[in-house]
Formats: structure tokens, C-alpha cells, sequence
């Protein structure tokens, strides 16, 4: 492959762009409601009208209102694009009437919303746009020329730079900045060096990555190649979730797509790079988040961490340097190349660069996956885009950062969204989901549930995060049944602050956020679960004085 | 374990047979060749040995590691350490109800709680007929139509207690 190659391909996607296009959404969302079969159903019509010159049925992945899938858009040369919602195969024929008579369906959506207004697509710019499946879809779109130019008009040196001045920071929850991280590698005299791409999104309640994934997965490995190139690494690994079937194939098939192209392999563009990608499947364990974790994973090992330093960049898999990346980060490679680090980091807040995409989910109006500028406030995100809690219910809270992140109340919905303001408030970024509570929802049982979780997820290596666990969830399993008192509310806070202070690795470390969180801003909830201690010396309403005397 | 060599000069190849000439077995070899038996390879093995076979038994994991030349306790490790591998055998339907976050949110624990009444089993076990398994997954990133219940492989968006117990009546019929 070559560039006037590239370019050939581009040319040819441009020019046989039919008229009309319907984008029939067939990500794991809306497949989930019968996705396939409105997409089956729209070929069809389309072939029995005639109207195959005219009309093209893609399909696309996820075009962000998942609760309303299936979704099909009519996209039409100066008319506004028409998004449908709730589509069964039936209305295959009504959507082609739409084509031909204008008169549109009663189920159409209006994108004017906040919730489609105010996002900014930067990583999910081809998401619901291309055909993940086609890596011509990906090439018309301009993919894989930001990897010619790393190629041939940058130095490595250079593409590190521009990382470093771009100001990106890791999205899959801790923030490291990028730049730094690719420069550690890079600077690293080894001559073997590998890549990998955090596809293990274990958070409950997330799901940007898989979104990512099933609908421009070109664009990971795009962004992979440049990381390589950077770093001076030869062999990437993906190592995503079982959980993910539709995301795993799609991977596949791009990869195998981009060595027929010649996009991956050796001599990638006439130049000396060479580089491969394995999938590496993970089987449902959710440290394996935790980089030292997955890297012994990808080993074949029990997916257990390891004590840092040494940092994977300096030491990682099988001894060597190892750059450790998320999927939004690679994601966020290829945009920063094209458009430039001064155009990214112009974007989001002082500290936090360029946009985040969140996955919406919970006691909310609209449900889905948003990217917005860092620095926008929850409350815009929550109510604005969201749309407030359905059926008129009142928001009491919002999760971020799943079993890591913690509870954030209402009364704190202004807070900017970025790494650092989050921290402040005792939950983190995460990897971008976003629960919605509402009134209903019970703040104990919330970090009972999560404890549970980590007690479960706990890979049993250190004994603060294997036994501590256990007695917290113990202790907030009390609480929840009536059967604690305050001197067990103490001792679960003594807890944890020792987990957090005393485990290996972030799972241990986090483990204690979502229940600190709640203690810190629904305190009176717990305290009304409590019952007088029996055994206390001095039980309330008892004057020791008159005990004596007596 | 019950390995018998086809031959001997095919013994050093490490190319011997299964005892119960199961063609599963050399389907999972092939694959296994197909990787060059690295020993990194682990979890995918396992992975296609449960393709196949549903789950993993004692004899299956013997295999992997003759074959890997890993040392058993590793392999046993492996798959006992991993949520997704299963050493028992499943029914003949699965139903895992997932119970990430947003599904919690949502009332997953009700469908939970409705489907353990019905079946009259808990959560990872199977009813005493083979019939059905009743499985919970941590999330499977359908949060967008919360609760999710996978019903033999395909996703069911906003699952009721109704509907999921509706669903696993029709399996009980003949």
C-alpha cells in the first residue's frame, strides 16, 4: 500500500456515494432489539422498489440513543438528516415511502435536542457514520492517512511530541498524561518493546469502549500503529473481553482487512515499520483492568498485579518496555494527528484536554453514549443532555467510575467534569460511565452492591484487598439488615481507610471509594440504619452517675 | 488422564491421540498447533475447549497441558482463577442475568430474585434436570436498555420479572 493507493480507494468510496443514505444502527445495543432484521428488511424494500442506484443501506454502529433503538437515519443530500426511532422490520416500507414522498414517520426523533446538540465528536466522529465492517467505509472517511503522515513527515521523536503537547491524558481512569508515558518507552534502549490496547472494560455500567470498538475499530488500530511507530514496538496486543463478542469479530475482521491491505505487517506504507496486532480474549475478571494485571493475562497467566515500580513502560510484558494504552486513548491518536496538539489541546479545561465520552445509563431519559468537552458540568450533562430522571422522578445522585468511582449528590451537580474536580469530590473519571440514581435508590444497598463486587473481583493476592473486602461487605451487609450499630459504622470506616492505604494495586486501593463516598454525603442514611448498642457502657438515655449510686 | 500415542515415532511430534477418539479432541489440537503450542496461548485454549466442549472437566485441562507442556496446577490455575471458564457442566439452556450497575439501578435484582423463585435454584446453578442455568454476568455493556437478560446468546433489552419467567416457561414445555 502506498499513498496514491490510498488515495485511489478514497476516490473510488467518494464518487460511487449514493444519494441517500440509511444508516440502520447495528451495534450491540440496538442488534439486542432486532437491529438485524430492520437492517434485512431495509435492504430488501430498497431492492423490490428499484431504488438500489439511489439508496444505500449501511450498517453502522452506534448512533448514541441506544434507548431508543433500533435506530435508522435517512441522511439525504440537503435535506437534514432524519433519525428513526424504534424501528421494527415492518416499517421498512414506510421508511422508503419517506424517501420518496418526504411526508415522514410518525416515529422520527428530533435531533435538536441537547442530547445530539451538545456533543462534540472527536473520538466518535466516524461512530454511526461508517461501516465498521469495511475498511473502505474507514478509508473514505480519511482513515489511515494520519499513519502515512506519522510515517513519512515525522520522526518518532516528533510524534511523541506532539502527544506530549496535545496534553492528552489516559482515559481509562487514572489520567496519566499520554505524552509522558510514550516517552518513557520510547527513551528505552530495548530493542523489543510491545504495545497492548486496554479493551477490558470491566466497570459496570460502561460501555464506550465496546461502542468504540464495534463501530470504528479501524481507528484503534490506526492509533495502535502510531503508538508503535513512536514507541519503536513491532507487536501489539488488544486484549479485550469475552463479554464482547461483536466487538471481538469486528476486531478480527479489521485486522485481517488492514494486512490485506497491507495496512499492518511488515513495510507498512513503503516504510520501514513493521507491525502486527493479536487479540488477546480476557475471560471475565476485572482487575484484569489493572495494567501489571492484564499484562500477566496476555502471558497466559492467572491475571494477578504486581508491585510498581518497575512501570510496564520500563518493564512490562515478558521483561519488556510495554506501552499499556485504553481504547479512547488510541482513539484520540489519530484526530490529534490530523488536526494538530494545538487544535486538541484548545479544547476542555486547563488540566484536562480535549473530550470525554461517557456512556449515560441508569434512572435517566435518554440513555446512551455522549462525548463532550471536558470541563462541561454534570448538571448539563445529567439534565440537559440526559433529560432528567423519567416519569417526573427527582435525581438523588450520580455514579462515576463504577466500583473505583464514588457517588456524587445533587447538590454537587455543578462541578466541571474533569479529572481533577472529580478527585476533589471523592470519585474519579473512571473510564466514563455514568449511572443515574434516583430517589428511589437506596445509597447503602449501592455500596453494598459494589463491595460485593470487588469482594467477588478480588484477585486474593494481597491481604488487605482479599480480607478486607470481606469484612467491609460484612459490615455494610449489617448495616443494610438493621443489625449494626456505630461502633460498627467505625470500624467499616477504620477499614477503609486501611484498604485504601494498604492494597497492592487500584482495585484494593479504590475498593473503599464508592462506600466512602456515600458515608460522606449520605451519612444520615447510614446513621438511620443504625440501631442503640446493646452492650454499650453508657446506652443512651442512661446516666452512669445514677447506675453508681444505686 | 487417557492418552495413548497413534505411534511411536508420532510421539515425539506430541501429536497423540485422545483415548476416546472424541473429534472434539482434534479439533482443539489443531487449533493449539495453529497458536505453535505456545504457553501464552493459555486462555485461548481454554476458551476453545469450552467452545466446544461447554465446559471444562478435569481430563480436558490434562490435555491442554500435556500439550502446552504446561504443569497441570497451572492450567487448573488458569481456569479456576477466570470467572468465564465453568468445570461443571451447564444446561441445556442458559439464562444470565446481568447485574452491572445500570441494571441493578433498574430492577435486575427483582428478575433475579422472580427466576431463583421459579426455577427453585440460586444463581450459578443448574436446574437438577439439566434443563436450564441460571448465571449472572457483571455487565454486559448493554446498560443503554437496562435490565439485560441473555437468553441462550441473545440479549433481551428491558427485561421484566414477567417476561424473563414467560421466556424460561417456554424452555420447560416439551
Amino acid at each position: 500500500m502506498i499513498l496514491s493507493e490510498l488515495h485511489q480507494i478514497w476516490e473510488k468510496a467518494i464518487q460511487t456515494r449514493k444519494k441517500i443514505v440509511l444508516r440502520c444502527c447495528l451495534a450491540a445495543g440496538c442488534l439486542s432489539s432486532n437491529g438485524k432484521g430492520v437492517f434485512e428488511s431495509l435492504q430488501n424494500a430498497v431492492r423490490q422498489s428499484g431504488l438500489e442506484k439511489e439508496v444505500e443501506v449501511r450498517g453502522v454502529g452506534c448512533m448514541r440513543l441506544c434507548c431508543e433503538g433500533p435506530l435508522v437515519s435517512v441522511d439525504q443530500e440537503g435535506v437534514e438528516d432524519c433519525l428513526h426511532v424504534r424501528v421494527a422490520p415492518e416499517d421498512a416500507n414506510l421508511i422508503i415511502g419517506f424517501i420518496r414522498s418526504g411526508k415522514p414517520l410518525a416515529k422520527r426523533f428530533d435531533t435538536g435536542i441537547p442530547f445530539f446538540q451538545m456533543q462534540m465528536p472527536v473520538v466518535l466522529s466516524n461512530c454511526g457514520i461508517i461501516d465498521p465492517e469495511r475498511i473502505e467505509s474507514y478509508i473514505a472517511a480519511e482513515g489511515y492517512y494520519a499513519l502515512h503522515e506519522a510515517l513519512h513527515e515525522m520522526t518518532p521523536g516528533e510524534v511523541v511530541s506532539m502527544m506530549v503537547r496535545s496534553g492528552l491524558r489516559g482515559r481509562g481512569g487514572a489520567g496519566f498524561s499520554t505524552g509522558l508515558k510514550w516517552d518513557t518507552v520510547a527513551k528505552s534502549p530495548s530493542t523489543i518493546k510491545f504495545v497492548i490496547c486496554n479493551a477490558d472494560e470491566g466497570d459496570p455500567g460502561a460501555f464506550m469502549d465496546r461502542s468504540v470498538l464495534e463501530s470504528d475499530p479501524h481507528r484503534v488500530l490506526e492509533g495502535m500503529s502510531i503508538a508503535a511507530y513512536a514507541v519503536g514496538a513491532s507487536q501489539g496486543f488488544i486484549y479485550v473481553r469475552a463479554e464482547y463478542p461483536l466487538a471481538i469479530a469486528r476486531l478480527q475482521l479489521a485486522i485481517k482487512q488492514s494486512k490485506q491491505m497491507g495496512l499492518l505487517g511488515s513495510g507498512i506504507f513503503d516504510s520501514q515499520f513493521c507491525f502486527n496486532i493479536e487479540i488477546r480474549i480476557g475471560a471475565g475478571a476485572f482487575v484484569c483492568g489493572e495494567e501489571t494485571a492484564l499484562m500477566a493475562s496476555v502471558e497466559g497467566k492467572r491475571g494477578t498485579p504486581r508491585p510498581r515500580p518497575p512501570f510496564p513502560a520500563e518493564s512490562g510484558l515478558w521483561g519488556h518496555p510495554t506501552l499499556i494504552n485504553n481504547v479512547e486513548t488510541f482513539a484520540n491518536v489519530v484526530p490529534i494527528c490530523r488536526r494538530g496538539a494545538d487544535w486538541f489541546a484548545s479544547i476542555g479545561t486547563l488540566k484536562s484536554k480535549g473530550t470525554k465520552v461517557f456512556a449515560l445509563a441508569g434512572k435517566i431519559k435518554n440513555t446512551g453514549l455522549i462525548e463532550v468537552p471536558m470541563g462541561m458540568t454534570l448538571r448539563a450533562i445529567v439534565e440537559d443532555m440526559g433529560g432528567g430522571a423519567p416519569n417526573g422522578g427527582r435525581i438523588k445522585a450520580v455514579q462515576t467510575g463504577g466500583p473505583s468511582g464514588g457517588c456524587i449528590p445533587v447538590d454537587h451537580l455543578d462541578t466541571p467534569v474533569d479529572y481533577d474536580s472529580l478527585f476533589q469530590l471523592g470519585s474519579i473519571m473512571g473510564s466514563g460511565g455514568m449511572i443515574v440514581m434516583d430517589e428511589a435508590t437506596n445509597m447503602v444497598e449501592i455500596a453494598r452492591y459494589f463491595m460485593e463486587f470487588c469482594m467477588d473481583e478480588s484477585c486474593g493476592k494481597c491481604i488487605p484487598c482479599r480480607a478486607g473486602t470481606v469484612q467491609m461487605h460484612r459490615l455494610l451487609d449489617r448495616i443494610v439488615r438493621g443489625q449494626a450499630t456505630a461502633a460498627h459504622l467505625a470500624r467499616l470506616e477504620e477499614l477503609c481507610e486501611m484498604v485504601k492505604n494498604t492494597s497492592l494495586c487500584g482495585l484494593g486501593q479504590t475498593a473503599p471509594n464508592p462506600t466512602l463516598s456515600t458515608l460522606r454525603f449520605f451519612r444520615k442514611e447510614y446513621e438511620s440504619l443504625l440501631q442503640a448498642d446493646p452492650f454499650a457502657r453508657n446506652p443512651a438515655g442512661c446516666n452512669i452517675a445514677e447506675h453508681a449510686v444505686s | 488422564m487417557k492418552l495413548v500415542s497413534k505411534s511411536k515415532e508420532r510421539e515425539g511430534n506430541r501429536l497423540a491421540q485422545h483415548a476416546s477418539g472424541d473429534k472434539r479432541f482434534k479439533i482443539l489440537e489443531v487449533f493449539m498447533k495453529k497458536f505453535q503450542f505456545r504457553q501464552d496461548a493459555l486462555i485461548e485454549m481454554l476458551h476453545k475447549a469450552q467452545e466446544l466442549f461447554g465446559f471444562l472437566d478435569e481430563d480436558l485441562l490434562f490435555f491442554i497441558s500435556f500439550h502446552l507442556k504446561l504443569p497441570p496446577s497451572r492450567v487448573y490455575g488458569v481456569a479456576t482463577f477466570y470467572h468465564f471458564f465453568t468445570l461443571k457442566p451447564q444446561g441445556r439452556h442458559t439464562c444470565v442475568v446481568c447485574l452491572g450497575t445500570a441494571c441493578y439501578v433498574k430492577g435486575a435484582d427483582r428478575v433475579m430474585s422472580s427466576l431463583e423463585a421459579s426455577l427453585g435454584i440460586k444463581a450459578g446453578e443448574t436446574t437438577p434436570d439439566k434443563n436450564i442455568s441460571l448465571l449472572t454476568a457483571r455487565c454486559i455493556g448493554a446498560c443503554g436498555i437496562a435490565p439485560a437478560v441473555v437468553f441462550d446468546g441473545s440479549v433481551v433489552p428491558r427485561t421484566t420479572p414477567e417476561a424473563a419467567l414467560l421466556k424460561t416457561k417456554q424452555w420447560l414445555e416439551p
